[in-house]
């Protein structure tokens, strides 16, 4: 069971999507597990045989736990990994939730609520296929509250916190973030867009935030120093670009899923992967690899109508590009004084493994990018 | 259809693509994505299910009139 984010202990597997003997090929999803975050697609790293699965569906599995071994082509047997199978918790069927051999659609956050409420799933009536917070939150008023689920509600909460708190306090305190700014001019790039959607039926239309990161993609190709990771005390390059897109969950936290080799995306690429990734990751359906290989964090609160976004790295990445809400601004242009659409793009970038200088270039290449916006089709 | 009717089939399609949202969070009168927290991409899933229910296209040029409930409505009635 692989760690699917530093708050994670334990997770479902719900289902094997393969079965002993079946030949899998490298980046195959071969399971389905179900986490607090939703249901999570379990892909395999290399080329092999399914030799054996160890775990049998809806079982709680602690992270780290082997689920299958997998004969290798490259070796004679590579387990995934090796750990007492004594760690396999009891299954937790009221867990569980399948109807005619279907999973119910549930939002995270009502399953979260669930959970800490103790509400057996199987008991609501969905609406329209889909359980929501407000029929969850009835249906506890319905049972009685039994005291230790609630000490238990406590201690998750806290521990998810806690997770978070962790990951931040280490990064404030052993990264020595820098932190640089820029207004752009997105004037030419809207009205670039509003040409192009003109043509465009609603379905294919682009919004600024795909050009933006489109933008970011593209200056991190000229500045890979920012994309990778801080590791060992050494600084690892990498050169595919998956940059992690904070998405918020209403209500629910923060995620940020990876928009996974971002570096060969064009435009219409970038528009319908982040379309699909954003709500996969609302509905609960990421994979594994989506989880883990972010090599940069992209965060934009510009919906939210914040300005300017300085943010904390998340370790072991190098940097947090920051995109605020593009509003219209007083603008000099040569002699003359107008109004243009500007936003305020911002890098925090890790001092250790790079320079301001380096965060600068990065900065100055997307808004020369975003003054051409038809170099970033 | 009425105003009433077209309504309802906004909310019910607000309530399909966040299905975190309850019915009751969503007003007359308010700014739906700033209200509900929907982000850019919800919004443009919205207009574009509403376009397959009701064949009316919402240009970009005029997404300030689509900004509440009660415009949405009004919209989509003189769309029709």
């Amino acid at each position: 069971m692989p760690s699917l984010g530093a708050d994670m202990e334990s997770a479902i597997l719900m289902e094997w999507l393969v079965k002993e003997g079946d030949r899998v090929t490298k980046g195959q999803v071969i399971a389905e597990v179900e986490t607090s975050k939703g249901v999570i697609e379990i892909e395999v790293f290399e080329d092999g045989v399914i030799e054996k699965l160890l775990v049998e569906e809806e079982t709680e599995c602690k992270v780290g736990v082997v689920l299958a071994i997998i004969n290798s082509d490259s070796e004679e047997v590579s387990q995934v990994k090796v750990e007492s199978e004594e760690k396999i918790v009891e299954s937790q069927k009221e867990l569980v939730v399948e109807t005619e051999n279907e999973r119910l659609k549930i939002s995270p956050i009502a399953r979260k609520k669930a959970d800490e409420l103790g509400v057996d799933l199987t008991k609501i009536e969905p609406i329209n296929g889909v359980i929501h917070l407000s029929q969850v939150e009835a249906m506890s008023k319905t049972i009685s509250k039994i005291p230790e689920k609630k000490e238990k509600v406590k201690k998750e909460k806290n521990g998810m916190r806690q997770a978070i708190a962790a990951a931040m306090s280490k990064s404030n305190s052993e990264i020595p973030h820098y932190y640089l700014s820029t207004s752009i001019n997105m004037t030419p790039a809207l009205n670039y867009l509003a040409e192009l959607n003109k043509e465009r039926s609603i379905k294919e239309r682009i919004l600024p935030v795909a050009i933006l990161i489109r933008g970011v993609v593209l200056s991190l190709k000229e500045t890979p120093q920012l994309n990778g990771f801080w590791l060992d005390d050494e600084h690892q390059i990498s050169q595919e670009i998956h940059p992690g897109i904070a998405i918020a969950l209403r209500k629910g936290g923060l995620m940020t899923p990876a928009l996974l080799d971002a570096q060969n995306l064009g435009l219409n690429d970038t528009m319908n992967s982040l379309s699909d990734l954003i709500s996969r990751t609302r509905t609960g359906k990421l994979r594994a690899s989506e989880m883990t290989k972010q090599t940069i964090t992209i965060t934009n609160l510009g919906d939210l109508g914040v300005e300017s976004v300085y943010g904390v790295i998340y370790p072991p990445q190098l940097a947090v590009v920051g995109l605020g809400a593009i509003v219209d601004s007083p603008w000099a242009e040569g002699d003359t004084l107008c109004v243009r659409k500007v936003m305020q793009a911002t890098i925090a970038g890790d001092h250790r493994a790079t320079d301001g200088r380096i965060g600068a270039q990065f900065l100055d290449k997307l808004n020369q990018f975003l003054q051409k916006p038809e170099e970033l089709v | 259809m009425t105003k009433d009717e077209i309504k309802n089939i906004i909310i019910k399609t607000i309530l399909e693509i966040a299905p975190d949202i309850e019915e009751d969070e969503i007003e007359e009168n308010e700014n739906i994505q700033r209200s509900l927290e929907i982000d850019s991409f919800d919004f443009l899933k919205i207009l574009t299910a509403m376009n397959e229910e009701l064949g009316v296209e919402v240009p970009e040029a005029d997404y300030s009139k689509v900004d509440t409930l009660e415009n949405m409505a009004d919209y989509f009635i003189q769309g029709l």
